[in-house]
């Protein structure tokens, strides 16, 4: 019996001169997108360029557009994605600098994480006892929300606003600013409240949950954004920031 | 013009909070005009009925000024976003809005309050 084959549509190209090129991919039992990419440079195109490290979901590095939506391709089986008649379409993530094939510079979307006060900025060093969080605090579950996060920059490519205004700080970013708000060892606070807001941060966003509906850690997003609205906007009417 | 992050803030926080005001509003305004029109009533009886009602009047009023505080973000929001417009530009144009707004919707409260007299 002949071996059933996919047909891969991959985007390949340097900067903004590209095109599709497709390739035949036998089709496996339990396969991801990141094994077709992976067969393709190993065994049709050596030269294919994408990112990878981890394989199992924990690094974050080999997310791509895949079928017009932006996924983690190591743990996005081809089964949930393929077409009926067998096709994929494999491009770049949207919303970053192309580099090459299916490789983006992410160095922006990093950027701007360290942008808003990213870092965290204790009040104790390691001759002091360990600050005690509990653990059923509402900062402390607010945070555990948003913590797991792998920056893998899908929820960046899933947005409209970044689309729209490539200054907007993006769910990622907001994010992770939302956990460090929420963490009371943190002492910038409003500071991080004032790098927030405003309409390169927090208040730009419409609230439309692309990022939550795409996150691959079901994180969300959307509500971290929300939080920071509040917070910060509250901070603003009472002149704090 | 100040268009600070901190400003930006603020504009964001009064259109949420007009937004909910004009909720009731909107909501108040459409079940009278819903009840009043399937009642039969024209636009003269309906004038008839509210001419000189003080209450009526305020309550119009703030309509206009939860309009007038609402609706020129969300446009500048718009502009900058749809139209690519620099921010100095948007914030203008919202502001010239917002006047625009108010100084219609009141002569429009006013006129119905008073009848037209001046």
């Amino acid at each position: 019996m002949q071996e059933e084959q996919l047909t891969v549509s991959v985007w390949r190209g340097q900067g903004q001169d590209g095109h599709y090129e497709n390739f035949q991919v036998p089709r496996r039992t339990s396969q991801t997108v990141l094994d077709v990419v992976t067969h393709i440079q190993r065994h049709l195109d050596p030269d294919l360029g994408f990112r990878f490290a981890c394989r199992v979901g924990m690094c974050g590095s080999c997310a791509m557009t895949v079928n017009g939506v932006a996924r983690w391709t190591c743990r996005t089986h081809v089964q949930k994605v393929v077409g009926t008649d067998n096709t994929l379409q494999i491009a770049p993530l949207a919303n970053l600098p192309h580099i090459r094939d299916l490789v983006t510079d992410m160095r922006q979307f990093f950027d701007k994480w360290v942008k808003p006060e990213g870092r965290f900025v204790g009040k104790s060093n390691r001759h002091q006892e360990f600050a005690t969080v509990k653990p059923d605090s509402v900062e402390r579950q607010h945070a555990n929300q948003g913590i797991e996060c792998i920056g893998c920059g899908v929820c960046y490519s899933s947005c409209d606003v970044v689309t729209q205004r490539p200054d907007y700080l993006g769910p990622a970013a907001l994010n992770r600013a939302w956990t460090l708000v929420n963490d009371e060892r943190d002492t910038r606070k409003l500071e991080r409240l004032a790098a927030v807001a405003g309409d390169a941060g927090c208040h730009a966003c419409h609230t439309q949950g692309s990022c939550t509906l795409r996150c691959p850690k079901q994180l969300t997003p959307t509500a971290s954004i929300a939080g920071l609205k509040r917070l910060s906007a509250r901070a603003a009417m009472k002149g704090e920031i | 013009m100040n268009d600070s992050p901190r400003a930006q803030a603020r504009r964001w926080y009064l259109q949420r909070i007009s937004a909910m005001v004009l909720a009731i509003l909107v909501l108040v305004h459409l079940v009278i005009m819903v009840y009043a029109v399937r009642g039969g009533l024209s636009g003269a009886e309906i004038l008839a009925r509210t001419q000189g009602n003080a209450w009526l009047a305020v309550y119009y009023a703030l309509f206009v000024l939860a309009c007038a505080v609402h609706v020129p973000t969300g446009l500048a929001n718009i502009a900058v976003e749809w139209a690519h417009w620099p921010a100095s530009r948007a914030l203008l144009m919202a502001r010239g809005m917002a006047l625009l707004l108010l100084v219609t919707g009141w002569r429009a409260v006013y006129a119905v309050f008073t009848g037209g007299a001046t």
